[in-house]
């Protein structure tokens, strides 16, 4: 099959008044890592659920592997790993009588080797046989991951992957994602909030605000698309800055300079700061930041959310 | 291609894989601990109270051919309790405390969202918490029965007849469907109502109200609708009783395990002036309660009817 894993078009739901997801076209290729993020309450949790035939659609269509999850449900859950956001299991049951149960609704006969497999694969080999209940928040992220690979899907959606857990456990869980691409040609979906935590592993982004996906690529289209092909500079200077600035623009190639608090931002058509520098120095200015502001998630998710909310 | 050949495999049946993890969960829980206390206490007095006036109704009824049936339904000395009473007034607790928490407890563990990712239905969940529940009271149950028959045997020597084996089997098979109704009722407020405190104690009101105070009730709102003391009186409490599953199911054991009860109507004394006391086969028992016991599956079809509906409606989220 060489059609998208995922294909989302026009997808609407609504919950009596309010609309959680509005006309979303989303399509996740074979063996990619889409990372699907927004804010809190942006229906990034509704669309998943829908992919999983836990939530109807209001309209459009939704394919997972070629099948219609709200008629296939079954189906599509067979192939489908699937961790909730905040993940839980039985307290009282082991973190392996955990995925033995999950073993069991999936009809896998004979699953102790695989649930082991899964266990060592996220470390916890060596918790394996402790309650659950004396589990920290980042291991059972990792249990949930591994619950999900007993059934050996095809495609992981992961919902908030790294919520509540330390850094290191991010990390863990971060790495884990790319083995589980690199080694098993998996096709991932996940979702956050933490835009910076989950950019590095994610080969496209769609951001997601209020329902609609904004903007949906990689991380440097998304950054060129939002800059329009410009090049922002900050520039700090230590002394007068009103002069520094007027310097700054009589450059040929920068278009224009704004203020932001101490500093200056000089739109340009491509990176100028050696020009820039020079100008300033000759001129007696003491240059203390010099900057090509970066294609950062964090700010593209920011400019895309102000732009949309004003 | 058709789609019959297109579908995949079904699974194996996922309400079993459910409800064997939740057989499991009940063997180890300290509830079951809590219920099996409160069952031998009720074994007991039923020993007990066998003990002491079987004798009495022995000596007085040489004859009488249900005489093992005595040891269910005679009550100890000065109390209207008999075994039967226990099981009554115990069963739906049993109901209750195996079903209170049953979805509640998937949702407060977060647990709900990765169960209903797995490929089974939705119904399953139900289904299999259901059967779990059941399967616990029913082993329980027929275990109480098992040992306080042999303990009646042994202390009293007394010895059923076949008869006497399949109204007793009857009777378990129809309180085991008596505590069902309270366990759907259970796993339906478990459902609709997000904690299990207050699922527990609105099961527990409803079980004070029809159970304990039906009774009471029944006769109030007859005495104030009907003349007193008349037939219509009498026959009205019966109708009004009919609405409660605890007054129901007395009428069934009634009938179940005294062999003697010939109607369920209301009868002038007149109508038995000089009636020879004969017993009524197991057959025509069964009969004259045909319409209670269907009522009770019906009544426990509906409430899971009515979780099964409200559950597929469901968020899956919190």
């Amino acid at each position: 099959m060489d059609g998208p894993v995922i294909s989302i078009q026009g997808l609407t739901k609504r919950y009596g008044e309010v609309t959680a997801v509005r006309d979303l076209d989303l399509e996740v290729r074979r063996g990619e890592v889409y990372g699907l993020l927004g804010p809190n309450g942006a229906g990034k949790t509704t669309t998943i659920l829908t992919l999983l035939g836990l939530c109807e659609p209001t309209a459009g269509s939704v394919r997972v592997l070629g099948l219609d999850p709200a008629r296939e449900a079954v189906a599509v859950k067979r192939q489908v790993g699937y961790v909730p956001d905040s993940v839980g299991f039985y307290p009282t049951l082991t973190g392996r009588e955990n995925l033995r149960y999950t073993a069991r609704l999936n009809g896998i006969r004979s699953a102790e080797d695989r649930i082991a497999d899964a266990l060592e694969q996220v470390g916890l080999a060596d918790a394996a046989d402790t309650r659950a209940g004396a589990y920290s928040r980042g291991m059972v992220q990792r249990l949930g991951i591994a619950d999900a690979l007993v059934k050996r899907p095809s495609v992981m959606i992961l919902d908030e992957p790294t919520i509540a857990i330390d850094p290191e456990g991010v990390q863990r869980v971060l790495a884990l994602i790319r083995t589980l691409r690199a080694e098993h040609g998996m096709t991932i979906l996940l979702s956050s909030h933490l835009l910076h935590q989950v950019q590095e592993v994610c080969d496209r982004v769609g951001i997601f605000v209020r329902g609609r996906l904004v903007a949906d690529g990689s991380v440097e289209e998304l950054s060129r698309r939002l800059s329009g092909g410009r090049t922002v500079v900050e520039v700090g200077v230590a002394d007068d800055a009103g002069t520094a600035a007027q310097r700054v623009a009589k450059l040929d190639g920068v278009q224009e300079v704004e203020r932001e608090g101490d500093l200056l931002l000089a739109v340009c058509e491509q990176d100028m700061r050696g020009r820039i520098a020079d100008a300033l120095t000759t001129a007696g200015h003491t240059l203390l930041h010099l900057r090509q502001r970066s294609s950062h998630l964090d700010e593209i998710y920011h400019r895309y959310f102000h732009e949309r909310t004003d | 291609m058709n789609a019959l050949t297109e579908a995949p495999a079904r699974p194996p049946a996922g309400w079993r894989a459910v409800a064997r993890k939740e057989i499991a969960d009940h063997l180890r829980s300290a509830r079951l601990l809590v219920v099996a206390a409160l069952l031998a206490l009720t074994g007991i007095a039923a020993v007990y109270a066998a003990g002491g006036r079987i004798r009495d109704v022995a000596a007085q009824a040489s004859d009488d051919p249900s005489l093992f049936l005595k040891l269910f339904t005679v009550a100890i000395e000065n109390t209207p309790f008999a075994f039967v009473n226990f099981v009554a007034l115990i069963g739906p607790l049993l109901g209750i405390a195996f079903g209170f928490d049953a979805i509640s407890s998937e949702r407060a563990q977060r647990t709900l969202p990765r169960l209903l990712a797995q490929p089974i239905h939705r119904d399953d969940v139900v289904n299999g918490k259901f059967v779990a529940g059941l399967a616990v009271i029913g082993m329980l149950l027929t275990a109480l029965m098992a040992i306080v028959a042999a303990v009646g045997m042994v202390r009293l020597g007394v010895v059923p007849r076949a008869e006497d084996i399949g109204r007793l089997l009857v009777y378990l098979l129809v309180s085991i469907v008596y505590i069902g109704v309270w366990l759907a009722f259970a796993l339906m407020l478990s459902i609709l109502l997000q904690r299990a405190a207050t699922a527990a104690l609105t099961a527990i009101g409803a079980w004070l109200v029809l159970s304990l105070l039906a009774g009471l009730l029944v006769q109030i709102a007859a005495g104030l609708l009907a003349e007193p003391g008349s037939v219509a009186e009498a026959e009205l409490q019966q109708a009004l009783g009919r609405a409660s599953p605890a007054l129901v199911y007395e009428e069934v054991t009634a009938a179940l395990l005294t062999p003697e009860l010939r109607t369920l109507g209301v009868i002038l004394p007149e109508q038995t002036f000089r009636a020879v006391p004969t017993q009524l086969p197991l057959g025509e028992s069964m009969l004259l309660v045909w319409p209670q016991m269907a009522g009770l599956v019906a009544l426990t079809v509906v409430l899971f009817a009515v979780a099964y509906v409200s559950f597929l409606r469901q968020e899956v989220r919190v």
